[in-house]
């Protein structure tokens, strides 16, 4: 905790829908992958991402700034693929 | 009414899929997770209870992953939410939170479950966003799911239902719905669920009759029960005295005698009272759907989707793939026409494996023939294809999403091309077949006589044009009431079309949902349209309405139509004038 590091990324939700439950599912899969805890959150709360009961809490709809971040180093693949997924909406539907 | 002597019970749903069935009641239970019992677990023991919830969880999450690897195809839509539902069983907030009371509070597993769910459903409804709020449902449906393997209740296999019922269930989840038999169901009702809810959308697809959001018609209902379902009009009698159970086998068995004169009827030609002969042709996107195109008794093809083939390969399709692929559709179908619309990707659908540019707004971007005309390789590959085909039977060639003339020159210059090409490599094709547009932008209205010119036909697709023109996108419910087929302007522009095609000499069709709808039937005849394209399963329904029709009536009713200013004017003068006429369901017969 020390010497903290920032290691974290920031974007915006983008599909019209926002973040409900299948978005959430996609990336509890790939934050169960990582070494340490993931955390999202949107800029007042943030919610594990490993679970989708915690991030759908948070209610972020679209057009919101999410900033993700990792407690350990060799888990920023997984925040870049989770950014990723955000970025590309989830493959829904965009507008709205 | 008369409830004097009898225990007679009247509830109003929502209706979930139209049809009338009379049958005894199979209420599916979900007790026992309300009447948890709570006991201090000693310390020793808080292993084992921790692993009997674990087992617990497994057992239902294999449960599960069964119901998803039996899904058959029509069902697959509930994928995404049988696996949401894979990922939510072993969600921290759940089933972390539940180990985590059995150790800390000393509790027994279920009471621990049921404590840790309650939590999450309340600070769910306390979000003010409605959408999430619904997602309760799925909570709850896991958290049930595990709970009955805890608790050690009986599941009920609908799977396993072996006589003819009604099903009633306080709410039907993805998983239950996939295991109906259809054949054993004869309709469903429901506590939960609105139209477009889950359950709302498996009635739609399981087409059984079915009730839903009766409130606690679980409560009121034992097994054995004699219930009437009443679809169309989102009604249930249970117990019915026996003139009621009289009048409504009778209604039952007109409507199924409805349904099958629509049947019998269906091959025959669609002409109107004073003669007058309308062509009606099917929608489809797979091969395979030929079977319903003849069963429905349509015209011919008069819009065959291609993207199917593009989304279902990793990569773009060959030449040779696509033109194996329409020639075997052709072939089905000759001597009857198919018409062949060209690649409208990039809409609402996207290609995984094409570089895609990021857009704010797909719909208003590089879709469809404005995708082609940037791809020409990709586009002289399927026009290729196409005229391949068109040497083994009756094609027409459409191109989607056309909005000015230079697009239709291009198009036409990548046809030559593919004409050249095909010469050279001395392979068969026929390029004399028809070139329509698809009529779906505003602007193409408005350039329609200049557009046709240049080309044989035009297809009115609907759902774009309404949405272009009325500024409103087709998947946003909030503006979702403004997709309206009969505004004015809609109806404005679709005249607009049909003067400039007689103006040109051109033969128009319209293959739009607008269509198949009957309601829009009598004013499309009046503006003048002949072919009508449509979901194969609606043209039975819209050719038995159209033997009952006046075509001269119909222009009056226009010409009165374009004297109104308001929707609901339009669409209640349509509604009543044709009241006799719009099939069962359509005219609300209860009211």
């Amino acid at each position: 905790m020390t010497d903290y590091k920032i290691l974290s990324r920031t974007t915006t939700i983008k599909n019209a829908l926002g973040m409900h439950a299948r978005p959430a599912a996609m990336i509890a899969k790939l934050a169960l992958n990582a070494t340490a805890a993931i955390w999202i959150g949107d800029g007042e709360n943030r919610a594990d991402a490993s679970s989708i009961i915690d991030m759908l809490s948070l209610g972020c709809p679209k057009g919101y700034e999410v900033t993700l971040e990792a407690e350990n180093e060799a888990d920023m693949p997984i925040l870049d693929s989770i950014k990723d997924i955000i970025d590309k909406g989830f493959g829904e539907n965009l507008d709205g | 009414m008369d409830d004097s002597e009898s225990s007679q019970r009247v509830i109003l749903g929502i209706s979930g899929s139209p049809g009338i069935c009379i049958g005894k009641a199979y209420v599916v239970e979900r007790e026992g997770v309300d009447i948890i019992k709570r006991y201090f677990i000693p310390e020793d023991r808080i292993q084992p209870e921790i692993n009997r919830f674990k087992s617990a969880v497994k057992k239902a999450k294999d449960e599960h992953a069964a119901i998803i690897e039996s899904l058959n195809d029509d069902l697959s839509s509930q994928l995404n939410i049988l696996e949401t539902h894979m990922v939510l069983f072993k969600d921290k907030m759940l089933y972390g939170k539940t180990i985590e009371t059995i150790e800390k509070e000393q509790v027994n597993a279920e009471w621990a479950l049921k404590k840790v769910s309650l939590k999450v459903k309340t600070m769910f409804q306390k979000l003010d966003d409605p959408y999430l709020q619904s997602r309760v449902t799925d909570i709850v449906q896991v958290s049930e799911q595990v709970m009955r393997h805890l608790v050690g209740a009986q599941d009920i296999k609908i799977a396993e239902i072996n006589k003819r019922v009604i099903l009633v269930a306080h709410d039907l989840s993805p998983a239950d719905a996939s295991q109906i038999q259809l054949e054993r169901i004869k309709g469903f009702v429901t506590d939960r669920g609105g139209r477009d809810s889950h359950t709302g959308i498996i009635a739609k697809s399981l087409a059984i009759p079915s009730v839903l959001g009766l409130g606690n018609v679980t409560q009121f209902v034992a097994n054995d029960d004699i219930i009437v379902v009443d679809g169309s009009s989102g009604m249930i009698i249970i117990n019915p005295d026996e003139d009621t159970l009289f009048k409504y086998e009778d209604r039952r068995a007109r409507y199924e005698e409805y349904r099958a004169g629509l049947a019998r009827e269906s091959h025959l030609p669609a002409v109107t009272l004073d003669g007058k002969r309308l062509s009606l042709m099917a929608n489809i996107e797979l091969v395979e759907e030929v079977v319903s195109v003849r069963d429905n008794g349509a015209d011919g093809i008069g819009l065959f989707r291609t993207e199917f083939l593009y989304l279902d390969l990793k990569r773009f399709p060959t030449e040779e793939e696509l033109f194996e692929k329409y020639k075997e559709l052709v072939e089905l179908v000759t001597p009857r026409c198919v018409t062949i619309r060209t690649l409208d990707i990039n809409g609402d659908k996207v290609l995984p494996y094409s570089d895609t540019i990021e857009e704010a707004n797909p719909a208003l971007g590089m879709r469809a023939v404005r995708f082609c005309l940037s791809r020409p390789e990709i586009f002289m590959t399927q026009i290729k294809a196409i005229l391949r085909a068109a040497a083994f039977g009756n094609i027409k060639l459409l191109i989607p999403m056309i909005s000015c003339v230079e697009e239709i020159i291009e198009v036409k210059k990548i046809i030559d091309d593919a004409v050249w090409a095909l010469e050279e490599e001395e392979k068969i094709f026929n390029s004399d077949i028809p070139l329509g547009i698809m009529i779906e932008v505003p602007s193409a209205v408005i350039m329609a006589e200049e557009l046709g010119h240049y080309v044989d036909f035009f297809s009115i697709g609907t759902n774009d044009l309404i949405q272009y023109s009325m500024a409103i996108d087709r998947r946003n419910r909030q503006v979702s009431h403004l997709n309206q087929p009969l505004n004015p302007a809609v109806i404005r522009l679709i005249r607009m079309i049909m003067d400039a095609a007689h103006r040109t000499g051109v033969k128009v069709v319209m293959c739009g949902e607008m269509a198949g709808d009957p309601v829009n039937l009598p004013v499309l005849m009046g503006l003048g349209l002949k072919e009508l394209s449509m979901n194969p399963g609606s043209i039975p329904v819209v050719k038995q309405m159209i033997r009952k029709i006046n075509s001269t009536d119909t222009k009056n009713l226009v010409d009165e139509i374009l004297k109104m200013g308001k929707v609901a004017d339009i669409t209640d003068l349509v509604k009543t004038r044709y009241k006799d006429i719009l099939p069962l369901g359509e005219s609300d017969e209860h009211q």
